[in-house]
């Protein structure tokens, strides 16, 4: 390498710190702007969820099938509209409408939600080009220590997140804990995990890196979004469950649970996160497999990262069975995919800083 | 609001048996077990006891429960060191815990994943998911074979449901709702006024296919455990090795595996190449290790070149040749008092730390004489740096894993190796107990720092020895593993299995069609696993593709109070409510 490509390179690799500190600012003033919505949505008087509780009770089976074709008639002219898919949710779940998110309907609440949506789209973009840039100045993946496979885990997240918000899924509800989320993650990372930018030992050169640990931190960022809707369902269940008893949860509870989703559609949103993503992880754990084959002479040693990537995979398989298995429906589900995200987690920062193994890329 | 309301699903008055109530529109839409509280025992005796064990263990519960304890039983593999995985770290781990260790050990704590708990979790596990696979696959063949169920009679209780008037016939309607149901991949069956419909039978065979190949792949491994072996050699440039037993330095197998069983072939070092990061705050890392071999397959193959690096390891004849190691091996030569060469070797030196300053001991076993003519052994031992830091800074310390300025310092000893006492001996370390040090003319040990090319002169006209020049070695490590293949085909065939198992949905849907008040009422409802999320949206399209396509809409007939299908009624209710 010339001298001048050297400083090329520093000079690309302090671009992409100041990248990054720009981004958590970004991150810091959506961060404000979600607890405004959240402030300013508080004062709204939603009640919703109560009243379609007590409503409930006083429907009959047949009156909840809503017309599906109406006729209407405009200056003598019947228009027939086309026929419209009524759904009903399964026996036995509590059927509420989703709350009506952080800004509680209220036009202010709403403007600071927007904001912050576009804070988080620009400190995301900020964030992807810190990434890029750190990327460049090491002419290679950017996975080859904690530091860089902390800055690319959460800007995944926030990418997923904005997917998730273009597809028009209800995600927005998400927004504050991700953004707070995030900031913990790039603080964490600029402070504890700094690594300066340079090449990869002999044992990472290898195309293997960009498959597996690209899927692994999609995983990981993909996990964390279900871990979140489980863990909030887990919340917005009790309140309702406390509602449906006839005794009334907290002021503040109720300000925040009410707006939320309904817990129905929170285990549905996260089942799914999860369901998706598990055939990733499953491909991820092989293709490491594989690799270490390769680098390393065995497929599968036991090596402290190997044992709790299985017992993650095993964890969520466990999830998964239990959503199938009558009686394990709803928390004792949740609890379960907490217990894997927790172990995800654990496989991360844990195993990465506290075990010693073959996969000795902490550099911290 | 419950749909197990039997009172009104039960198809009393359809004597056709068209019609089903929903539970039963819902049936066998998945072979999972229904039933997972098996109940009591039932019948007495063994044959009782043994059906009602064998019924908890291939539940759905138990199966959860049991993956639930591997999960955990993995744990303490990763907490506690592992003979499997670094000896070393077990027997260090043992000196710091002589309580514990005890207790450890009984519990088979230093060997979970070959521990009696461990194996017992997991070939229940497997037990009970051979128990569920089999009738379940059965089960599927018999689903595959029949026809999905028919309408049930209340199609607005379904999850999704859509209805409308249209002035085409019933009859017309329902062709046309077969044909585009047809088209779309659903597999169709006509039954009085209704159709009915199913599709996805991909996601029970991706089930299925997922769980066989954990089978396949547990299979796979224990093959390969049975049958491997895995061996590692010092090669020194230049110098070869070939697939016998007795060339390895160190061996281990499966339980199954003979000598017979290691493939002949052979191979020479060549060259050794490895490149460090040169500045910057990681100056020193190593970035890249190749190998340059020269091999042959079978005894008498003829001659390959090649090159084996860190992630591309050789592959003959199945064995896979792994590069692991390498290091310095300092040319030496000795001469003794007579001015007779006696030795002279690459002597291989062990790393002690990054910069590759590697510790080592020359031996000189046969054909020494002293200067009175008598014979005697010789040993040194020796420090090797790749790049010295200079004369008078510190000590024999590497600055750099490359040979920037390479040095080596000796110290030598006379008396008998200890040897020819049959013991095996680290060919790294002098045992000096039966040796004297060579002293300079005060009496201090003696001892010389020589760079390549130099020699020293042992005292009292012992002989002499040179640093010719420095040559190179490397560690490989020969791996035979069968089953492996296997295991890959089988985790292939568990992601694939498993996608068709999440993403597809299998769902039904059917379409009635039926006359009141002069014109066609037609009614869809769509069922699917209890996660679907784009049932009604499916459905909204057949149904406005039907619409369009064949069905238009008509508009309402005045009120009237006919007799009508209950179905229909209830529709009408909720569109006046
Ligand atoms: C070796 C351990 C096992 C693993 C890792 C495992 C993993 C999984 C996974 C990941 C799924 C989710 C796929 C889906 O929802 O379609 C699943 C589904 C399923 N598993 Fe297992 N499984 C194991 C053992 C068993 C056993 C022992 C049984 C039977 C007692 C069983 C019965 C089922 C059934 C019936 C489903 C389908 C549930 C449904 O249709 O929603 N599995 N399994």
């Amino acid at each position: 390498m010339t001298q001048l490509a050297v400083a090329a390179n520093e000079n690309l690799a302090h671009i992409s710190n100041v990248l990054v500190y720009s981004s958590m600012a970004v991150y810091t003033l959506a961060f404000f702007a979600h607890i405004a919505e959240w402030v300013f949505g508080s004062r709204s008087k939603v009640g919703r969820t109560a009243a379609a509780l007590t409503g409930a009770g006083s429907r009959t089976a047949g009156a909840a099938a809503a017309p599906a074709v109406t006729v209407r008639t405009k200056g003598g002219t019947a228009v027939l509209d086309k026929p419209k898919v009524v759904t009903r949710a399964a026996a036995g779940s509590r059927d509420l409408p989703d709350g009506p998110g952080a800004a509680g309907g209220t036009e202010k609440g709403d403007l600071y939600g927007r904001i912050a949506v576009s804070l988080t789209t620009l400190g995301f973009l900020i964030a992807a080009a810190g990434v890029v840039s750190r990327a460049l100045s090491v002419e290679r993946a950017p996975w080859g220590n904690m530091y860089e496979f902390s800055i690319t885990f959460s800007t995944v997240a926030v990418g997923a997140y904005l997917v998730l918000l273009a597809l028009k899924k209800n995600v927005r509800w998400i927004g504050l804990v991700l953004v707070t989320t995030v900031l913990l993650d790039l603080g964490i990372a600029t402070t504890w995990l700094y690594t300066d930018s340079d090449q990869l030992v002999p044992a990472l050169h290898s195309y293997w890196l960009y498959i597996h640990v690209s899927t692994a931190i999609i995983c990981g960022a993909v996990f964390y979004i279900g871990a979140v809707g489980t863990l909030l369902y887990l919340f917005r269940d009790s309140y309702e469950a406390k509602l449906e008893r006839g005794e009334q949860p907290g002021r503040f509870a109720t300000s925040v649970l009410e707006r939320l989703p309904a817990a129905g559609s929170l285990d549905k949103f996260s089942y799914r996160i999860n369901a998706a993503v598990f055939p990733l992880w499953t491909f991820t754990i092989i293709a490491g497999a594989i690799w270490a084959g390769d680098a390393w002479g065995r497929y599968w040693g036991w090596d402290p990262k190997e044992v709790w990537s299985f017992v993650t995979w095993v964890a969520y398989a466990c999830y998964l069975h239990a959503r199938a298995t009558a009686g394990w429906k709803g928390r004792k589900a949740a609890y379960l995919a907490l217990f894997a995200f927790a172990c995800w987690i654990w496989n991360y920062y844990g195993v990465n800083i506290l075990l010693s193994g073959k996969h000795s890329y902490a550099g911290v | 609001m419950s749909t197990t309301d039997k009172t009104t699903g039960a198809a009393a008055g359809d004597p056709a048996g068209t019609t089903v109530d929903e539970a039963a529109a819902g049936a066998q839409l998945s072979t999972a077990p229904l039933d997972d509280s098996p109940g009591d025992p039932v019948g007495i005796g063994l044959l009782g006891w043994a059906r009602w064990t064998w019924r908890q263990l291939t539940s759905m519960r138990v199966a959860l429960i049991l993956l639930f304890l591997l999960s955990l039983g993995a744990i303490p593999g990763s907490l506690v060191p592992q003979n499997s995985v670094d000896l070393l770290k077990v027997a260090d781990w043992k000196r710091n815990h002589p309580t514990l260790t005890p207790v450890y050990e009984k519990l088979q704590l230093f060997d979970v994943y070959s521990s009696v708990w461990f194996s017992a979790i997991y070939i229940l596990l497997f037990v009970s998911l051979i128990g569920c696979i089999v009738p379940r696959s059965w089960q599927f063949v018999g689903q595959l074979r029949g026809r999905p169920p028919g309408a049930p009679k209340r199609l607005e209780r379904l999850p999704a449901f859509t209805h409308w008037r249209t002035g085409t016939d019933p009859d017309e309607v329902l062709a046309a709702a077969g044909q585009l149901l047809k088209k779309r991949g659903y597999r169709v069956h006509a039954t009085g006024n209704a159709v009915a419909a199913e599709k996805g039978y991909l996601r029970e065979a991706g089930n299925l296919l997922f769980h066989v190949a954990l089978i396949v792949m547990l299979v796979a491994f224990a093959w390969g455990r049975l049958f491997f072996s895995e061996g590692g050699k010092l090669v020194l440039q230049g110098g070869g090795f070939s697939n016998t037993l007795t060339q390895y330095d160190d061996f281990k197998s499966g339980s199954l595996f003979t000598a017979d069983d290691l493939p002949p072939f052979s191979f020479t070092l060549d060259e050794f190449d490895a490149t460090y990061e040169r500045s910057g705050p990681q100056k020193g890392t190593a970035r890249d290790f190749k190998a340059y071999v020269t091999y042959s397959e079978g005894a008498y193959g003829a001659p390959k070149k090649t090159e084996i690096q860190v992630n591309k390891p050789l592959e003959i004849e199945g064995s896979k040749i792994y590069l692991l190691g390498h290091g310095y091996a300092p040319v030496i030569s000795v001469t003794d008092a007579r001015g007779k060469v006696v030795f002279k070797d690459a002597v291989p030196m062990l790393p002690q730390d990054a910069n590759l300053t590697s510790t080592g001991a020359v031996k000189v076993n046969d054909g020494y004489r002293d200067k009175n003519g008598k014979k005697e052994q010789l040993g040194f031992s020796g420090v090797f740096v790749p790049t010295f830091a200079g004369a008078g800074r510190g000590t024999m310390f590497s600055q750099y894993p490359g040979l920037d300025f390479p040095a080596l310092a000796l110290t030598g000893y006379h008396g008998s190796l200890g040897v020819d006492a049959g013991l095996p001996q680290n060919v790294y370390v002098l045992d000096t107990s039966k040796m004297t040090q060579f002293k300079d003319k005060d009496g201090k040990p003696f001892a010389v720092r020589m760079l390549p090319g130099e020699s020293m002169t042992l005292p009292n006209g012992a002989g002499t020895v040179k640093f010719e020049g420095i040559g190179r070695w490397a560690t490989f490590s020969v791996t035979h593993q069968p089953g492996s293949g296997l295991a890959l085909t089988g985790a292939i065939a568990a992601v694939l299995g498993l996608a068709g198992s999440l993403f597809i949905q299998r769902r039904r849907i059917w379409v009635r069609a039926v006359t009141d008040r002069g014109t066609t009422v037609v009614l869809m409802a769509g069922l699917g696993r209890s996660e679907s999320a784009k049932l009604p949206e499916e459905l909204g399209d057949l149904a406005l593709t039907l619409n369009s396509e064949a069905a238009p809409t008509a508009p309402e007939p005045a009120e009237a109070e006919t007799e009508a299908d209950p179905a229909v009624d209830t529709a009408a209710e909720g569109e006046r409510a």
